[in-house]
């Protein structure tokens, strides 16, 4: 069952196209990694399926949502998906676990007992056991990124969307969040990660997605980054490694 | 009840004289609140103890007591030194000492936003204090804080108003003036509100124009009204 | 005939100072409540709801505080609404101040960055939720130095009123000038009241933006 479909979608902004017909599409349980160039139409892509940016035409199903559609219901749509960008975002005025809270005791209505627990689980889950209470500032980038993650965990979306997580991170940090988006792929949870880490991708991802001036051109198994088909993949594998 | 303008158009030059003297004590006091400011901007900033504070005092000072109270004092104070000077007269001089006051607060900020580095070039190719500010500081400085200062000069427009105490007949004198005899006191002063937006139109139109013309990179860059 | 300045004077005019900070307050509060409805109107998502609200801003931010004064004293009884002197100037001076505040407040609410209202959105936040919840309690720290600068602004125009006749520092200092006639000395006195009243304030908000800067410049190392 495909939890997210992209069909021939297609974006501009202003004079300029982004996406020219895009379509793939995710299976339940699936870890996909969109790959490609700087500009490709990778953030572009993850930020039309969460409806950041509303698309000009083909279609986007998520979780069932029909995402492009005039009648669609935001919320709802907002509540199945979850997405955690490079630069964190984490609310600096807040603390981590009151960060955390927030979806759940605002948007679900859950109590704040609940939600408490719910976030000493996730925080957990990313290693931050200790970090509740601290604010952002206080914390290295690694740990405000897996903070960002476990925000996102907290709403118990049904798919998660990493764009460049940890293109920010230097190498050490980088490796702390990359196991834990791997934890997160062993327990199945179905995944979009656009991400410039070859090696992690070739190891977790179940699909590959490589996008190339705003179209898909090439997809398929994790095999392709060893075998390429098309020149542009392997100059960009090359080039990545 | 409607709004009846006849009696106040019919008193329009009246209306004229006024915004004519309006616009002419902002210009006047524009000119003369900025050399004001940028004089005590650097002596604010200068090493000699005695300027640096007196300066100071004086910027707090006005910043810290209303217009209103300072024209009174100027006023006063003038004709306490047997001075007899026109309304006119003591007006400039009482909107030079206030705006002066915000001006040389807002250059000072443009001032220590040169680089350091600026100021030791300068300073390494002999040129004196003077020279520093008037050939390398001053134009950087000044369009810096360009947009902070054609607002001051707006605000001192409308300051201007509060010069119909002393009776300077400017515009809110002349309105002042007609409604008394026409006993239309809401058209009236809706009516000058009106001619003071436009003025304050007016005169961001006019800093955009002079902005390009002074700073080429404005110019280069575009900037919005 | 009493020509001396009294005791009595002097508590005259400290009413009269009470009654600049009462009249400062209420341009505080009923313009703070204007500012914020300003403020939200300038960044409102239907274009009309911000078209007149710019032109609001645009028309009292070019008038003078005084012809609003005159406006509201003289003309409102025109129309038939009789009002006192405290009534119309508390009212130009909420008119006044909503337009400046109104500003500010939607310079700091946009200066904080845009990802903050998508990461709330992504969390799926109504509207009110992302305003009241993650955008203003940041923006209110962004916009505290210079609102308490611009409380500076509100006390020294409240000296306008007097103009209205409305008895604050200002026309205290005029009536028992009325009586002894030493017009400079009184002024200056006036004067001296009136840095007491806002001297302390431009201090705090000079030591707030210092304060501010500071924390800005370590979040930025941090995030860096
Ligand atoms: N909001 C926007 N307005 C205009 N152009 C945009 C906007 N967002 C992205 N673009 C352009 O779309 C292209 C693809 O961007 P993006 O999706 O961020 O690529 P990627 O994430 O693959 O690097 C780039 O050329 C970028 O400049
Ligand atoms: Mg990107």
């Amino acid at each position: 069952m495909s939890i997210v479909v992209l069909d021939n979608v297609k974006k501009s902004f202003g004079a300029v196209t982004v996406l020219h017909g895009v379509s793939f599409s995710v299976e339940k349980g699936q870890v996909m990694a969109l790959i490609g160039a700087s500009g490709s139409g990778k953030s572009t892509a993850l930020r039309c399926i969460d409806r950041l940016e509303q698309i000009d035409s083909g279609r986007i199903e998520v979780c069932g949502h029909q995402v492009a559609s005039a009648d669609l219901d935001l919320r709802k749509l907002r509540l199945d998906v979850g997405i955690v960008f490079q630069s964190y975002n984490l609310f600096p005025h807040l603390t981590v676990e009151q960060n955390i809270t927030l979806g759940p005791v605002s948007v679900k209505r859950m109590p704040k007992s609940e939600a408490r627990k719910i976030t000493a689980d996730v925080l957990a889950k990313v290693g931050l056991a200790d970090k509740a209470s601290a604010y952002p500032e206080q914390l290295s980038g690694g740990q405000q990124q897996r903070a960002a993650i476990a925000r996102s965990l907290a709403m118990q979306p049904k798919v998660m969307l990493f764009d460049e997580v940890t293109s920010a991170l230097d190498p050490k940090l980088t490796g702390e969040v990359l196991r834990v988006i791997e934890q997160l792929a062993d327990s199945g949870m179905t995944m979009i990660m656009v991400t410039h880490e070859m090696n992690f991708a070739r190891r977790i991802a179940d699909r590959i997605v490589f996008m190339h001036d705003g179209r898909v051109h090439e997809q398929g198994g994790a095999e392709i980054l060893s075998a390429p088909a098309t020149p542009e993949l392997r100059d960009f594998v090359s080039n990545e490694l | 009840m409607i709004l009846d303008f006849t009696l106040i158009i019919a008193r329009w030059q009246m209306l004229m004289d006024g915004a004519w003297l309006t616009v002419q004590l902002a210009a006047v006091t524009t000119l003369t609140g900025f050399l004001v400011g940028t004089l005590c901007a650097v002596a604010r900033r200068s090493r000699f103890r005695l300027a640096a504070s007196t300066a100071g005092l004086y910027v707090e000072a006005i910043r810290n007591t209303p217009f209103l109270v300072q024209i009174f004092l100027v006023y006063f104070g003038l004709s306490s030194l047997g001075l007899s000077l026109s309304a006119v007269t003591v007006a400039i001089i009482a909107l030079t000492i206030n705006v002066g006051a915000y001006t040389a607060e807002i250059m000072r900020a443009g001032f220590d936003s040169i680089h350091r580095g600026q100021w030791e070039a300068a300073e390494t190719l002999g040129l004196t204090k003077f020279q520093q500010y008037w050939h390398v500081a001053l134009r950087p400085a000044m369009e810096r804080v360009y947009p902070s200062l054609s607002s001051q000069f707006i605000l001192l427009m409308l300051a201007s108003s509060v010069t119909s105490q002393i009776s300077t007949e400017e515009l809110t004198a002349a309105a002042n003036f007609i409604q008394s005899e026409t006993y239309r006191p809401l058209e009236t002063y809706l009516l000058i509100a009106l001619i003071y937006v436009a003025l304050s139109l007016a005169m961001r139109v006019v800093f955009w124009g002079i902005g390009m013309i002074i700073f080429p990179r404005r110019r280069r860059l575009g900037t919005s009204l | 005939m009493d020509t001396a300045l009294n005791l009595n004077h002097i508590g005259f005019l400290l009413d009269g100072a009470l009654w600049t900070l009462v009249l400062s307050l209420m341009a505080f509060l009923g313009g703070g409540l204007a500012g914020f409805a300003v403020a939200m109107g300038r960044i409102a998502p239907q274009r009309i709801i911000r078209i007149l609200t710019t032109g609001y801003v645009q028309l009292v931010q070019g008038t003078p505080l005084l012809v609003i004064m005159f406006v509201i004293y003289f003309g409102l009884p025109t129309l038939g609404f009789s009002i006192s002197p405290l009534l119309a100037a508390g009212l130009s001076m909420t008119i006044y101040v909503s337009a400046y505040l109104g500003e500010i407040w939607r310079g700091a609410i946009q200066s904080v960055p845009r990802a903050q209202w998508e990461a709330a959105e992504c969390l799926a936040l109504s509207r009110g939720q992302r305003m009241f919840k993650v955008i203003l309690p940041q923006a209110i720290r962004i916009a505290t130095p210079p609102t308490v600068g611009f409380s500076v602004q509100i006390i020294k125009n409240t000296s306008l009123a007097s103009v209205v006749g409305f008895v604050e520092l200002t026309r205290a200092g005029q009536l028992i000038n009325n009586s002894i006639f030493e017009p400079f000395m009184i002024y200056l006195i006036i004067a001296g009241l009136y840095f007491c009243l806002c001297f302390p304030v431009s201090l705090l908000s000079r030591r707030l933006e210092r304060t501010g800067v500071a924390r800005a410049q370590r979040i930025e190392l941090v995030s860096a």
